[in-house]
């Protein structure tokens, strides 16, 4: 009987791409302040070694993100997009969360309405003691887009860090001042 | 209110063709409400568009806009700048929004984004489900504040038939959920409002011609007419 045979070829899994060992994503994430913000903080005073690919924007609560907040990263060019926000149950602002768990779910349909990869698109959760899991998180979505490959929508001269933040407006909280002035005397140290 | 869903993507890239330059129009009234065709979701579709156009490598523009109502005139001047740079208008109107915009900028080639599907309300934060029929003739006076014209599957004016058990009606929704009868319902009111004889009155046959069967309608109100 033939029919048994086809049914395995269908689900076995699709040969991976060869991953580009050259490739270097650029990852958007969109960190609640009260959780994965205070996480990565935690995971950079732990010494914890984490893929340089993500840029961070900080929100008051991951409940602000919406849909086209996400697209826009995309359309500017970010190989991936995560939202990282407290415990489910754990919101600061009770289901904030959960709220950004079903908009992510959303653009993933989105997306794949689109042909693009709904894996480019992810919603984690952690506590704010967690720098271990932020480590984690970030190492592990960073190899799932390094093979995946770039984004198809790729735009010269747009940074999707920067249209991201300008798509959130006002909603992005500032980045902290004092680390802003560490980066720069570490930036200084550099070019010294 | 109004209620309409969003076309599949297929059908909208059918309709928008290889124009170069699209407009995705929402509307900022009934179908905002119903989180189909306002401007967030106007944003959300163009945002779509130009994802796929640079994914393909066609040269299209796409803007959004969105006017507070598109079914009157006088907001459709505040977007008609942005209507004459764009070569199609991709509207997330209702049906009448989409039309008004077809004459008011004709010949510009306007198409619909979205398919308006009926007058509903809010049952809870999401659903939506159809209230009225907009018949022309409204009986819900005597129907315990119900409607069986479009409440009930056979918009039976003499309920309840054969098929209603347990207050169910005997036709399911297309996700095959339970329907409330009725006129199960019409009964249950008239009873708590000691009206049940009202149950017992014979209608008559409806006159359809009130409704969409008797051709286009029209309402023009003599006392309201400018001078």
């Amino acid at each position: 009987m033939a029919e048994p045979a086809a049914v395995v070829e269908e689900t076995a899994e699709a040969p991976k791409k060869p991953v580009d060992p050259t490739f270097e994503p650029e990852i958007i994430v969109f960190a609640c302040h009260y959780c994965a913000y205070a996480a990565a903080d935690l995971a950079g005073s732990m010494r914890l070694q984490y893929p340089s690919n993500i840029r961070m924007i900080k929100l008051p609560c991951t409940g602000k993100l919406e849909v086209i907040h996400l697209l826009r990263a995309i359309e500017a060019g970010a190989d991936g997009v995560y939202a990282a926000g407290c415990l489910e149950g754990e919101c600061h602002y009770l289901k904030g969360n959960l709220w950004a768990r079903k908009r992510v779910n959303h653009v993933k349909d989105l997306l794949a309405e689109l042909g693009i990869e709904p894996e480019r698109v992810e919603m984690y959760n952690m506590s704010s003691a967690m720098g271990a899991k932020f480590a984690e998180v970030a190492t592990e979505f960073t190899q799932r887009i390094k093979e995946l490959g770039p984004n198809p929508v790729k735009r010269e001269g747009v940074s999707p860090h920067a249209a991201a933040r300008e798509a959130l407006g006002g909603v992005a909280m500032p980045e902290d001042p004092q680390e802003a002035s560490a980066a720069a005397t570490v930036e200084e140290g550099l070019a010294e | 209110m109004i209620t309409a869903e969003r076309k599949p993507l297929d059908e909208i890239l059918k309709l928008v063709g290889d124009q170069k330059k699209v407009l995705v129009a929402g509307c900022d009234t009934c179908v905002a409400i119903c989180l189909t065709g306002g401007e967030k979701e106007a944003e959300i579709l163009a945002s779509e568009l130009r994802i796929l156009a640079e994914k393909d490598g066609r040269a299209v523009e796409v803007e959004h806009t969105a006017a507070i109502r598109q079914c009157e005139w006088e907001y459709l001047d505040m977007i008609a700048g942005k209507v004459a740079a764009a070569d199609l208008v991709l509207s997330m109107a209702c049906g009448i929004g989409i039309q008004s915009m077809a004459e008011k900028f004709a010949p510009k080639i306007v198409v619909p984004a979205v398919n308006t599907n009926m007058l509903g309300m809010p049952q809870e934060h999401a659903v939506w489900l159809e209230r009225c029929g907009a018949c022309g003739e409204c009986v819900i006076g005597e129907t315990a504040g119900i409607c069986p014209v479009v409440r009930c599957s056979k918009s039976l004016m003499n309920g309840p038939c054969g098929g209603s058990h347990d207050g169910k009606c005997e036709v399911t929704t297309p996700e095959k959920e339970d329907l409330d009868c009725a006129w199960a319902l019409i009964w249950d009111r008239l009873k708590a409002q000691g009206r049940e004889e009202m149950m017992f009155v014979n209608r008559p046959p409806k006159n359809w011609s009130k409704s969409s069967s008797g051709g286009p309608r029209k309402m023009v109100r003599e006392e309201a007419k400018p001078v």
